[in-house]
């Protein structure tokens, strides 16, 4: 006789160890669960609402220092190495994970201008007020004084230094923008246009052998090494402190002005910029950017620091302390993770780039979650009460009533400018796209 | 100086009088000593001085005219240009270096796209994939050493066993190395594809010769030749040529036909048939069959050119010209449709489709087929062929007076008869939705429409318009017979369209009929109230039926829940308040949008969607796991760049970038940078 009763497989029901998750057998008849939008945007509203209760982006501070803190360098091969420079002439070697001064360098008289680490991060470089520019090991010597492998001594005052991305080349700026070779004490080449200072060089990390510099008569010129020439000119309406160009995209630099905004150029086209980046209410110092090249972070004379997407306006985070004033230079980390910044009252402060992201492994599941409320963030991004909880900031009175009044300056000029047009011949006042506003004119 | 030259004249006359010449000292006009500018002769003055006359002596010498050539030859030379100015020779050297520096940087165009259009990118970009070494290379390494082992590498020796010898053949080693991993992932996965798409249409094709059904054969054939048949009519009107070839290959296949004796009834199974066709009806069928393919295989193939039956259009156009439209109802209401100028070829099809104003009865059967096709076509189109015929017709006019007029009035004088009484107007009006009061009086509102129509659209000279007016007063007795609504417009149609060669003739189209043509289609006010219809009906409420069948009684296929019970589950609902809009006939008014729901919903279209309905679709489709598969919830919320902790991002570089938009890339030879910034080193 045959008895036939209900049989399972046990591969469709039981675990493999008793670490798996149980398996639950999921009916995805759309019928079974209604309301899927709202449910979802419920979901948004949570996760947009978490993700400000966990902003919480400052890590630390470095301290230290005995002046301003004037410039950084990143280390090239160790994350956790920065280099710091300060107005008294002071370098300091930071361990980032140990948050600790690692080494201390009377290097300059006089303010330390520029620094910049060699690419193979065996050696530094500064330059300072005393119209010097010194050469430095990584490695603290075993024993003795600090001593730097070279000393150039110039015949004026360097404002800037930054090193090439593959050769031992590097260029310095003041009053010309020199190139030299690590082994020579003059300078290869001497490039010059104009006779104003210039206050910042750049090496392009892609296509190495192009440098961008921007000088105080308001102007950004390009040079190429290859041909020792400059390339092109274009003067804006205030002067550039600082330009950095974009790791991922090759003629693309970003420019820190001191009419409060950011100038995205493409160098192809210098007519205008490709985007123009608004939020800051005092003249932008530094700009680095992310190496993703996604985002950069600017800082400013504002006292707070702000991270843009390289394709929008505004920015998407703005930091500040109680404590943090004009913050004069700002790094993003290679990781990408983490943000330095280097302000007037001697501190170097670390931020996380992303301010609720949650430091440390993540589960399986918690990566999980995380990806999904990234994507409902997005998804429902538009929706007003999720973006005023999502945009929503706490700023300083100082920054807020600026942000004001600024607001109402630019209205009160829109509304002007219209008011002019209304009333006189037609095409006789043009239409002008902000893009178009800052630029002065494109040099050949 | 006028007397001076006279003086000087005369003295010449008195000198000449003397008969010896009298040798004149040459005058000398300009003074050495004391040079004023007050008294420089004007002798010469237009004169240009040469300078090989300064060199030519008094009596011509061979030895100086070689330096006179020169100096016309040297003469005739241009001068060399001043070199550029510093300033400007630098800014030449800059729009160089920056035209090529730019070209250079723009080779990352493509690059820089495709990373901001990335789905997904992950940082670092070089990721370390870990490559197996081969085994030569492992072994060539490793030499021996123990006594065992050297033991061991004799014997191998002695037999000569390959032992650091590649393992590969040379074909075999070369392309490995020609082939990069990711490349040969990539071809791999192709012939995967390649060799599943095969099988997959053997595997059909066996399937479908497996079936022994002679009749799915049959048609399947049958909808190949049809097909084919639908396929060459296709490129007989697209490509006339190809299409020629065609029928040339369907000759040659005739011929063979002709010359093999297939389809003969002489094969095999032909023969056998014959002996069983006596008995069998299929038999005998299948045989006719045979032979009715044969028949159709020798046949000839006319080879018919594409002409156009030029003769049949016009008359078709004047047909439908003669019969008018006039929404009788509407006509005086609505402004849009006063001004229509001419009866559109097909209008009155347009016209049914949009709201059966006015039907006039076809009586043949082709003519009703006709209509059907013309009511299956959109609007739009009927409008775009509206316009094309039109445009045939005027041109027709243009072209030949006479005939078509004449073919018009034969073509009016038949249907003439065979229309049967307009169906009353308003029982068309109220399924439109328009006030019944407005087609209270028809016949006089279709005077008026038609007069009105005729003066806009035809009737351009006085003359026209006493001609017309004479016809409406002959024909006015005709109309007013119980039966003829629509005769009457029909008949002024008919005579406008024979006379209206002469009214285009004259004139061209005016700015208002041109207007009006553009405008011919859309009746914007019946739209406008036939929506307020449709927003009223759709804000009413539903009665809510709760009829379960099957309750109470018996259910089932056929048998329907009792009148009772309807009665008593159907739900009606309380009527509605009154709508905001009902006494502003120009309004629509929605009620729909919820305050309390529009403090959290979109009030924009936000940037990057160019429509609402995306912006919509982009929301609607859910990203949960809960709605989808965990598969796809993964890649739904797949984050969109990847960085891990702890590892340093370079810039990126040409290394980076995968082989396929490498070549972009590759430095031009005398373009790289090691290459060029020695060349700029060696410059300084």
């Amino acid at each position: 006789m045959r008895v036939k009763v209900l049989s399972r497989n046990p591969d469709d029901y039981v675990r493999e160890t008793k670490l798996d998750l149980q398996r639950v057998p999921r009916n995805y008849d759309p019928a079974l669960h209604p309301f899927e939008v709202p449910r979802e945007y419920v979901r948004a509203l949570n996760a947009t609402k978490l993700e400000r209760v966990f902003a919480k982006p400052f890590l630390g501070s470095l301290d230290g220092h005995r002046d301003g803190v004037n410039c950084m360098a990143k280390h090239p091969k160790s994350l956790s190495t920065v280099l710091s420079g300060a107005c008294d002439g002071e370098v300091k070697i930071w361990n980032l994970t140990k948050r600790q001064c690692i080494r201390t360098i009377q290097a300059h008289e006089g303010f330390v201008r520029g620094i910049c680490a060699r690419f193979c991060g065996t050696s530094f470089f500064t330059v300072g007020d005393d119209k010097t520019v010194k050469q430095w090991k990584m490695e603290s010597p075993e024993y003795g004084e600090e001593e730097p492998i070279h000393t150039i001594l110039g015949k004026t005052v360097y404002t800037g230094i930054d090193h090439h991305w593959k050769e031992a080349v590097f260029a310095t700026c003041g009053q010309q923008v020199d190139i030299w070779d690590e082994q020579r004490t003059s300078p290869m080449c001497s490039l010059t246009w104009g006779f104003d200072s210039i206050s910042s060089v750049k090496f392009n990390p892609i296509e190495t052998y192009l440098l961008g510099s921007c000088a105080s008569d308001r102007n950004i010129v390009l040079y190429d090494m290859r041909k020792s020439t400059p390339l092109k000119k274009v003067i804006l309406n205030m002067r550039t402190n600082t330009l950095c160009w974009n790791p991922m995209e090759a003629f693309i630099f970003t420019a820190a002005n001191e009419d409060y905004n950011l100038y995205t150029f493409d160098m192809r086209f210098l007519e205008s910029p490709v985007m123009v980046h608004m939020d800051h209410v005092s003249a932008v110092l530094d700009v680095d950017y992310s190496p993703t090249g996604k985002e950069f972070v600017s800082a400013s004379f504002d006292k707070s620091i702000r991270i843009f997407p390289v394709d929008k306006g505004h920015s998407r985070e703005v930091y500040h302390t109680k404590r943090m004033q004009h913050v004069i230079t700002v790094k993003w980390t290679s990781d990408s993770k983490y943000i330095l910044c280097g302000s007037d009252e001697m501190n170097i402060r670390l931020w996380k780039a992303n301010a609720s992201e949650k430091l440390g492994v993540l589960a399986p599941r918690e990566k999980a979650a995380m990806n999904y409320n990234q994507k409902l963030k997005e998804k429902f991004q538009y929706h007003p009460k999720i973006r005023r909880i999502a945009q929503h900031r706490h700023l300083p009175k100082s920054i807020f009533c600026q942000i004001k009044e600024q607001r109402i300056m630019r209205e009160a000029r829109r509304r002007k400018e219209l008011n002019r047009r209304k009333h006189s011949k037609p095409g006789s006042v043009p239409l002008v796209s902000e893009r178009k506003k800052h630029i002065v004119a494109v040099v050949k | 100086e006028e007397g001076e030259r006279r003086h000087r004249r005369l003295l010449e006359a008195i000198s000449s009088l003397s008969g010896r010449k009298r040798r004149r000292l040459a005058e000398r006009t300009e003074a050495s000593a004391q040079v004023s500018e007050f008294n420089v002769s004007t002798k010469g003055a237009g004169e240009k001085l040469v300078l090989s006359e300064l060199l030519q002596p008094i009596r011509p010498k061979s030895a100086l005219s070689g330096v006179k050539k020169e100096l016309t030859r040297v003469k005739q030379k241009a001068a060399v240009e001043l070199p550029l100015s510093k300033e400007e020779a630098k800014r030449v050297v800059r729009e160089a270096a920056y035209v090529t520096t730019s070209k250079d940087v723009g080779k990352w165009q493509q690059v820089v796209l495709q990373n901001r259009r990335a789905e997904q990118l992950v940082f670092p970009l070089k990721q370390d994939i870990a490559t197996v070494v081969p085994l030569e290379q492992a072994v060539s390494a490793w030499k021996a050493r123990t006594p065992l082992e050297q033991e061991i590498f004799g014997l191998l020796h002695k037999t000569k066993q390959p032992i650091t010898d590649p393992l590969l053949m040379p074909e075999e080693a070369a392309s490995l190395q020609a082939m990069s991993l990711e490349e040969a992932r990539q071809r791999r996965a192709e012939l995967q594809k390649a060799r599943v798409v095969q099988s997959y249409y053997e595997a059909k094709a066996r399937r479908e010769k497996k079936i022994k059904s002679k009749k799915y054969h049959r048609m399947l054939k049958k909808s190949r030749r049809r097909k084919a048949l639908k396929e060459f009519e296709l490129l007989q009107k697209s490509d006339p040529e190809a299409a020629l070839a065609r029928l040339e290959e369907l000759e040659q296949l005739r011929m063979q036909e002709r010359m093999s004796l297939k389809h003969q009834n002489k094969g095999k199974w032909a023969c056998s048939r014959a002996i069983i066709a006596k008995y069998d009806l299929e038999a005998r069928k299948a045989m006719q069959e045979q032979l009715a393919k044969n028949k159709e295989l020798m046949q000839k193939v006319r080879v018919e050119l594409p002409e156009e039956k030029p003769d049949d259009v016009p008359e078709e156009d004047l047909m439908s010209v003669t019969i008018p439209t006039i929404p009788m109802g509407t006509s005086r209401a609505n402004p849009w449709l006063l001004g229509k100028p001419s009866s559109p070829a097909k209008e009155p099809e347009a016209q049914e489709g949009q709201g059966d104003v006015l039907e006039p009865g076809a009586a043949e059967s082709k003519e009703e087929m006709e209509e059907e096709e013309e009511e299956e076509m959109s609007e739009e189109e009927a409008l775009l062929q509206d316009f094309a015929q039109k445009r045939h017709v005027r041109q027709q006019r243009a072209g030949s007076p006479e005939g078509p007029g004449a073919d018009a009035t034969e073509a009016v004088s038949e249907p003439l008869g065979d229309i049967p009484v307009p169906p009353v107007c308003a029982e068309a009006e109220a399924s439109t939705g328009i006030e019944p009061s407005a087609g209270i009086e028809p016949p006089a509102g279709a005077q008026e429409g038609v007069l009105l129509w005729q003066q806009l659209g035809r009737a351009r000279t006085m003359e026209d318009v006493e001609a017309l007016a004479s016809e409406e007063h002959v024909e006015e007795p005709v109309a007013t017979g119980a039966e003829t609504g629509a005769r009457q417009p029909v008949a002024t149609g008919a005579e406008t369209g024979a006379r209206q060669p002469v009214a285009t003739g004259e004139g061209g189209i005016d700015q208002r009929g041109v207007i009006t043509e553009a405008f011919a289609g859309d009746d914007v006010v019946a739209d406008f109230r036939r929506e307020k219809h449709k927003a009223e009906q759709d804000a009413k409420p539903q009665p809510v039926n709760l009829v379960l069948p099957g309750w109470g009684e018996w259910g089932g296929s056929g048998l329907k829940p009792s009148t009772r019970k309807i009665k008593r589950f159907l739900l009606k609902p309380s009527p509605a308040p009154p709508r905001k809009d009902q006494h502003l006939p120009h309004v629509i008014m929605s009620e729909k949008r919820n305050i309390y729901a529009a403090a959290h919903q979109v009030s924009e279209l936000p940037f990057p969607f160019e429509r609402h309905q995306q912006f919509e679709q982009s929301i609607r489709a859910p990203v949960g796991a809960t709605w989808n598969t965990q598969r796809a919830f993964q890649k739904l919320t797949a984050p969109r760049v990847i960085t891990r902790s702890g590892h340093i991002i370079q810039p990126i570089s040409a290394e980076d970038i995968p082989t396929a938009a490498r070549p972009a890339l590759e430095p031009v030879p005398g373009q790289g940078a090691q290459r060029g910034w020695r060349r700029g080193r060696m410059g300084l």
